[in-house]
């Protein structure tokens, strides 16, 4: 058994992708979603066919080049496993789903957790989208954390 | 212990219900049970044990235990988690075994319905199923316990899983919306009936077809309704498992679907602060969602060595600094009135307590989600062959692949019929409500069936599904041994 099912923590090498620099610095969509779970919305969510699956309970498989990192799949993900990262020289942005009051405003700092809920410094809000009843919000940090960083605190 | 802001629901304040409960005003609101008004005043000691002659609050909050009840209006016996709160009514607990009063119960005749399938619950499987035979021709009586339609949907703020056919990727409160937009077109039609606050009571083979007796809620007392129909889907749902432990009887302690009910149907919190027990997939998205009604979830302990529930639901609690402790277990609560504080241990690889191990959590609400038992108590009385088979979570009735029973015409679907999730309900009760009406001579292509049988093997397909498959493939084969 996976360590990340005693945990509940996923580390690198549970992921099954990772995305290149160039692809990175594109911009792409990254599924935290390892089991074969029966589910399968974001392949339909995709505008441009980018996320695929084998069958229902397949993980998801994103062809990197192809995605546009539009994160219409990030809203939809009941998992809230879908993060759209994207990295420029030393930042990184990350778009995440966030179903939580108070909603960050623009240009605020908040603490940017990772996958502990552990606070690995400030992160600032760069954009907040609404999708239906989950926001989607993007935080920018140091781009050594933009495979760590997946949650957000709003600070007191 | 309101809710007034959330970011999946709306919870502003609604119009005022003021009540009398053991001779206090209690300040209710519009949309309120009587138990979840109480709550929402902070009074968590709904009834006294009889034997034990201590507190107790409720546990299910969904009508199915009888830790509730109480007086209303001089009418004992109320399930208060299922009753309407309605203004000055006058709420008591009850000190002793209550009597039944007569009054209320006589001088008012049964009357009599007759139609073509009685659907009996009002969740995913018993909506699906209602649908599928109204709208293949068949006249529905569908009926519900609870005042609203929809069963567990209703506290579902999550987005579901599966496919886009059973509408993944939607929350359980908006298909229970959508579900519930499509049973008015068809009350609107006439043909389809719908009962709520209604309980069946009885279960009887008749001479054409069968009888059910129920009994409707009007203001706190009752009516008697004898049912004729040609068939019947029985969608009763579950109860939550206990657990044995010192002080599981304590007020705040609450089985995780009725802390789910409280907090996302009615706005109220059961506590402040909650030791979550099971890591399956109702106890983490219950803690998730407790997180979100600004509740604090202090931990997550799983007797087994792994999380049951999918990763994903554990990585979105995990990320906002809740810990899950696997191998781990509640040994005890403590409290006077209610719960103050509990103790968890680590347990050995038998599952042992190892001692040394054990560790005060200082809470005021332990959540259990340690499992679900099939509803089969109308299923045993009409007498179709049930059997124990673990995997589907307890007895169950033996049914074939169009969720016939053993008698004729008696159909089961959803968690009534094994344990599994909310896809799969919908989808066996399309297939029961298609059996049934193309039992009693409405017709019915055969793709459809075969079409709906097609969907639900693919959900079950997967590792997650293994369990459902074993059960469903045991079912059907003792089944078949019964039928030979």
């Amino acid at each position: 058994m996976p360590e990340y099912t005693r945990t509940g923590v996923l580390t690198r090498h549970d992921l099954l992708q990772m995305p290149t620099d160039k692809q990175l610095e594109k911009g792409v969509a990254f599924i935290e979603c390892v089991q074969e779970i029966p589910c399968n919305p974001c392949v339909d969510a995709c505008p441009v066919h980018a996320i695929s699956m084998k069958d229902i309970n397949a993980p998801p498989c994103v062809d990197f080049d192809r995605c546009t990192s539009c994160t219409k799949c990030v809203g939809v993900c009941p998992g809230l496993a879908i993060f759209v990262i994207k990295v420029k020289e030393d930042k990184a942005w990350i778009t995440l789903p966030y179903e939580f009051l108070p909603v960050p405003a623009v240009g605020t700092c908040v603490d940017a957790l990772d996958r502990e809920g552990n606070s690995r410094g400030p992160g600032k809000v760069t954009r907040v989208v609404k999708a239906k009843k989950t926001m989607l919000v993007t935080i920018e940090v140091n781009r050594s954390l933009a495979m760590d960083v997946r949650h957000l605190r709003v600070q007191a | 212990m309101r809710i007034r802001h959330h970011p999946i629901l709306d919870f502003s304040a609604r119009e005022p219900l003021p009540f009398t409960f053991n001779k206090k005003i209690i300040a209710g609101e519009e949309g309120d049970t009587i138990a979840s008004a109480l709550h929402a005043a902070g009074i968590k000691e709904l009834t006294i044990s009889q034997t034990y002659h201590t507190p107790r609050g409720f546990f299910c909050g969904i009508g199915k235990c009888s830790s509730c009840l109480m007086r209303v209006n001089g009418v004992p016996n109320v399930r208060t988690c299922i009753a309407p709160l309605q203004k000055n009514i006058i709420v008591e607990r009850q000190h002793e075994f209550a009597a039944l009063p007569t009054a209320p119960f006589t001088g008012r005749g049964k009357r009599t319905i007759t139609t073509d399938v009685l659907v009996v619950g009002a969740g995913p499987a018993g909506l699906c199923a209602a649908l599928q035979a109204a709208s293949h021709g068949a006249n529905v009586l569908l009926v519900d316990e609870n005042p609203r339609l929809g069963g567990q949907l209703i506290k579902q703020t999550h987005k579901f899983f599966g496919s886009l056919q059973e509408r993944a990727g939607t929350r359980g409160i908006d298909i229970a919306t959508e579900l519930e937009a499509d049973i008015k077109k068809y009350e609107q039609t006439g043909k389809l009936t719908l009962m709520a606050e209604s309980t069946v009571i009885g279960a009887y083979e008749a001479a054409e077809g069968y009888r059910f007796g129920l009994v409707k809620r009007i203001n706190y007392q009752t009516q008697l309704y004898d049912i004729h129909c040609g068939a019947a889907i029985l969608a009763c749902g579950a109860m939550e498992n206990m657990l044995l432990f010192p002080g599981n009887d304590l007020p705040g302690v609450y089985g995780a679907g009725a802390v789910q009910t409280l907090m996302n149907v009615y706005g109220v919190k059961p506590g402040e602060n909650v030791l979550m027990v099971g890591a399956g997939n109702v106890g983490l998205i219950v803690s998730y969602q407790l997180l979100q009604a600004g509740i604090a979830v202090d931990r997550v302990v799983e007797a087994a060595p792994v999380i049951g529930g999918y990763h994903v639901h554990a990585a979105k609690l995990r990320r906002c600094g809740v810990p899950i402790y696997t191998s781990h277990s509640i040994q005890e609560v403590y409290g006077e009135s209610s719960v103050e504080g509990a103790v968890v241990v680590q347990l050995d690889s038998h599952w042992k307590p190892i001692p040394g191990t054990e560790e005060d959590v200082a809470c005021d609400t332990v959540c259990l989600a340690v499992g679900l038992t099939p509803s089969t108590r109308l299923l045993s009385q009409i007498g179709v062959p049930l059997e124990y088979i673990s995997e589907a979570g307890g007895f169950v009735a033996l049914h074939d692949d169009t969720m016939q029973t053993g008698k004729s015409r008696i159909y089961v679907a959803g968690d009534a019929s094994g344990i599994e999730e909310a896809s799969t309900a919908m989808i066996e009760g399309k297939i029961a409500g298609c059996a049934a009406a193309k039992a009693l001579g409405y017709p019915v292509k055969p793709e459809t069936l075969a079409l709906f049988k097609e969907e639900v093997a693919k959900l079950r397909a997967g590792p997650f599904g293994e369990k459902p498959r074993q059960a469903k493939a045991k079912i059907e084969a003792k089944a078949r041994e019964q039928h030979a």
